[in-house]
């Protein structure tokens, strides 16, 4: 099976109070549960990316940005492309949570200034 | 066996065609359920949001769409033709800069995707696009 990985893409720099645009994309099979094996003819089993957040640590402000409920009918390898609030310095967390109860998690920095 | 000459395989292609194209209008009564349980009873209006998805996807594992609804604080997303009605559902926090967001869907078959928008004081509305898909999504 493929590797999961999940990347994502956040300017830098930014100014405090800039809308910023984020994209964020994991390498995931988002097997939907429908599919049946070749050979044996069986249902594969449901394993998708059921849950996506982003939320925004900064020293003094923290809050959610984007909580999104995913199901089988998103794509193999999930993205999604939204927009942020930059209220100051910090850095951006991003959480994949997988049927079962894998969680994949990334984080980037944000410099305002 | 059935013999088609080409001229009749074409015809029957092409009122097979028809059907569907005829027969989208008429929407699927899971996909009013998947929405009542979002809306909690209530079918929206349309109008107030902003649904981009191409008029024909090639290939319906990836359908690249987008969704914009000015003070929304929730967007959910379904499809109509699908195995299952609910595709996503996003959900905006304090720090979003705007309601919207982008993603790629599967969609099975030629259908309406629709999304339903859901406002601060409790208010909903909707927006719908039919997809027209060449080869399906969803495996099978």
């Amino acid at each position: 099976m493929a590797k999961i990985k999940p990347r994502v893409k956040v300017p830098k720099k930014a100014e405090a109070g800039d809308v910023i645009t984020i994209k964020a994309l994991i390498s995931h099979p988002m097997e939907s549960g429908r599919r049946k094996d070749k050979k044996t003819g069986k249902l594969i089993p449901r394993k998708i990316i059921n849950r996506f957040t982003c939320d925004f640590v900064g020293a003094s402000q923290s809050g959610n940005v984007i909580d999104v409920q995913l199901e089988p009918a998103i794509s193999t390898n999930p993205y999604f492309q939204f927009e942020a609030k930059v209220p100051e310095s910090g850095e951006f967390r991003f959480k994949w949570v997988e049927d079962g109860g894998a969680v994949y998690e990334l984080a980037k920095k944000i410099t305002v200034g | 066996m059935l013999q088609l000459t080409r001229r009749e395989a074409l015809g029957a292609g092409a009122g097979a065609f028809a059907i569907t194209a005829f027969g989208l209008p008429a929407m699927a009564a899971a996909v009013e359920d998947a929405i009542k349980k979002f809306t909690g009873g209530a079918m929206p209006a349309e109008g107030g949001v902003d649904l981009t998805a191409p008029e024909i996807a090639e290939n319906g594992n990836t359908v690249p769409i987008e969704v914009a609804a000015e003070g929304a604080e929730a967007i959910a997303v379904f499809a109509d033709g699908n195995p299952a009605p609910e595709v996503c559902t996003f959900n905006f926090g304090p720090l979003a800069g705007s309601s919207s967001a982008a993603t790629r869907i599967r969609l099975a078959k030629t259908q309406n995707v629709i999304a339903v928008a859901r406002f601060p004081d409790g208010s909903f509305k909707m927006a719908k696009a039919v997809v027209k898909v060449t080869i399906g999504g969803c495996g099978g």
